[in-house]
């Protein structure tokens, strides 16, 4: 531990200090092997880092960091690691036995330069941070440059982890590193493409941190085509052409993509004319990486042309909790004139859309239409306590290549699944299977709702309520007495809700959160 | 709608067509739009594009004369072919108009840029 860390190789490679950020864990190695990836570097990863966010990696050169640090998301920054140890004495020790060769170019130059702590799981007084840097060993670290807080052309990081006990600091600092910054990640980009920033929001937008980790999952490049068979408002593309690809987007929803659908935000009557996921696009300077959007059914593939087009494929399908997922179902028995079926005045009638459906025509559009090494990359609702990996499905064409867990709550998640087509498709291959359905026993939107006592309650007393239940009847009007109005001007509703409790479940907790009341459901952004 | 997605678009969707490509543009308004020029992204859309679809695309949009018969030699290297190409593939774009099934006649309406390639219950 206590050994030099650098040119203690025989090899020039570069002993690199990542420091991830302490959010979405389990996406944080998925998110950096993708990067990796993309920019062809070879390294050795860990398969696992447990919860720890500092990870050390051999780099050839610190180019590579930079272009690490130019993507990630789930990276705070990356440093070139010059020592480390279990206590800062080890450090110190460490920092003694660096190499004059090494230190030398730093040491003469004359660049100016400051020493920061940085410490994680505990926050340190600055008396402490000081105590720190007058402890270090300034013989060895004998700078030639003057310190300059504030435009320093080196910044030297003394880093503290006291992770690891559970959330719990630890009381002494488990290892200390000695680190040069190179630069940071991503995290700035989580505010600048924040969602209550955009334009055109639909009810399941993506936020932004999740939007640009799955196009980096995609290995989303310059020049590149990506597709969205579910594309809403298109958050996802928009991360997507913010890596300089070209994007496309289909979405069944007509309504939505003509901005005619109900608004997403709260205190809004309706949509702006101009709200479209080319607005959404433009609003970021990225409308020339628009390529176009069209109102078009997911289960019906052939409307492309037998050609690998896509670069990468990321989607994010209605899970049917807060946007039903629809096709449109044979049905020989139609009969339309022609009035009806040119002049636009019959509307194809739309079914449900099965989950398992939806994740193997997926599965065997990107077979057909993406190039091979690139990538589809979606979102697979879970139950936690049922799921297992047979639930994911696979085909001939594709390899599954990360499968990252969110959380939602106690007993519902949803993973993040990346495969990558490995060979090229043809017509006698089999279709994509599933060892084991997941949704075979009940609809994820079941699932649930039968997981919260709370709800379950709430449901059976919705299916109690009589059909046209007077106002001050219902429970939730009489707790928010605005809704009664809303109710009272549109009675319609009333009715419909009560034909379907489950969606005035739905459609209460989406009031409850344009109250400004925490609500789960948007805080998710579950589907 | 831009050329470039038309020229990957098929009817073969509907029952019983097999040969849904290219879809005819009956176009009632149709905007030129600047779009920046990239050569790189241009050179790598034309192995993908069928040539004569888009020329046949264009001409339907009014535009007869804007490709040349074949995509050139070293395309790559050819700044004033990628031009032209990039100018019909991304900057011409049918605002209103209608996409015709070549096999079975049926319009699929594109209103506000927009493709509508949806289907009745009694055609897929």
């Amino acid at each position: 531990m206590s050994a030099p860390m650098v040119n203690s190789c025989v090899n020039s490679m570069k002993s690199i200090l990542i420091h991830f950020a302490h959010e979405h864990v389990d996406f944080r190695l998925a998110e950096l092997a993708s990067i990796l990836k993309l920019f062809k570097i070879t390294t050795c990863l860990p398969d696992q880092n447990g919860f720890s966010p500092f990870l050390k990696l051999d780099l050839p050169s610190l180019d590579c960091a930079q272009q690490i640090a130019s993507r990630a998301v789930l990276i705070k920054s990356v440093y070139e690691l010059w020592a480390q140890g279990k206590t800062h004495k080890e450090l110190n020790e460490s920092l003694s036995k660096l190499p004059a060769k090494f230190l030398d170019p730093y040491i003469t130059s004359g660049d100016t330069y400051k020493f920061q702590v940085t410490s994680f799981n505990k926050k340190i007084p600055p008396k402490r941070k000081l105590e720190i840097i007058e402890n270090l060993p300034h013989e060895v670290l004998a700078f030639e440059g003057r310190v300059d807080l504030k435009n320093h052309q080196h910044a030297y990081h003394i880093i503290e982890d006291y992770g690891s006990n559970m959330g719990k600091p630890t009381k002494e600092p488990e290892q200390v590193f000695f680190a040069k910054w190179i630069a940071d990640g991503q995290r700035d980009k989580i505010n600048e493409f924040h969602l209550q920033k955009r334009h055109f929001i639909a009810n399941t937008s993506m936020d932004a941190a999740l939007s640009m980790i799955m196009a980096n999952l995609a290995k989303v490049g310059p020049n590149m085509v990506v597709l969205d068979p579910f594309v809403g408002s298109g958050s996802l593309l928009v991360s997507a052409a913010a890596k300089g690809a070209y994007v496309m987007g289909t979405d069944i929803d007509y309504l939505l993509l003509h901005a005619k659908s109900r608004p997403s935000r709260c205190n809004m009557k309706k949509r702006q004319s101009d709200e479209s996921v080319y607005s959404n696009l433009h609003q970021y300077g990225l409308e020339k990486h628009f390529l176009d959007v069209l109102v078009a059914d997911a289960s019906k593939p052939h409307m492309w042309r037998e050609q690998t087009f896509y670069d990468a494929i990321i989607t994010d399908p209605p899970y049917g909790i807060r946007e039903g997922a629809k096709k449109i179902d044979f049905n020989p028995t139609l009969s339309l004139t022609d009035e009806q079926r040119n002049g636009g005045t019959h509307i194809a009638q739309r079914t449900e859309y099965h989950l398992s459906d939806i994740f193997r025509d997926l599965l065997n559009f990107a077979a057909r239409y993406l190039h091979v090494n690139g990538r589809l990359v979606y979102w697979f609702p879970v139950q936690l306590h049922t799921y297992a990996e047979g639930n994911i499905p696979s085909h001939p064409c594709l390899r599954l290549v990360h499968n990252c867990e969110q959380k939602l709550n106690s007993k519902v998640g949803r993973r993040l699944i990346t495969m990558e087509k490995v060979c090229e498709f043809n017509d006698d291959m089999q279709d994509a299977k599933l060892a084991v359905d997941h949704f075979q026993e009940a609809s994820f939107r079941d699932m649930y709702f039968s997981e919260s006592s709370v709800l379950k309650e709430k449901l059976t007393q919705a299916r109690s309520r009589p059909l046209k239940s007077a106002p001050q009847n219902d429970l939730e009007v009489n707790k928010r007495p605005q809704n009664d109005l809303e109710l009272n001007k549109q009675p319609q509703n009333d009715l419909e809700l009560c034909k379907q409790p489950q969606n005035d479940l739905v459609e209460s907790r989406r009031d409850f959160s344009e109250d400004g009341v925490n609500d789960k459901l948007s805080q998710l952004n579950l589907k | 709608m831009k050329l470039i997605t038309h020229n990957m678009l098929t009817s073969n969707i509907i029952k019983g067509v097999k040969n849904g490509f290219p879809l005819k543009i009956i176009a009632s308004k149709v905007e030129e739009k600047e779009v920046d020029f990239n050569p790189e992204f241009t050179a790598r859309m034309i192995p993908k594009i069928d040539w004569q679809a888009l020329r046949q695309a264009a001409a339907d949009l009014g535009k007869p004369n804007s490709l040349p018969e074949a995509v050139a030699d070293q395309y790559e290297e050819n700044v004033d072919f990628l031009k032209q190409t990039h100018h019909v593939l991304m900057e011409l774009e049918v605002i209103e108009g209608e996409l015709v099934c070549p096999e079975s006649g049926r319009k699929f309406p594109v209103s506000n840029g927009i493709p509508n390639m949806l289907l009745k219950e009694d055609e897929v």
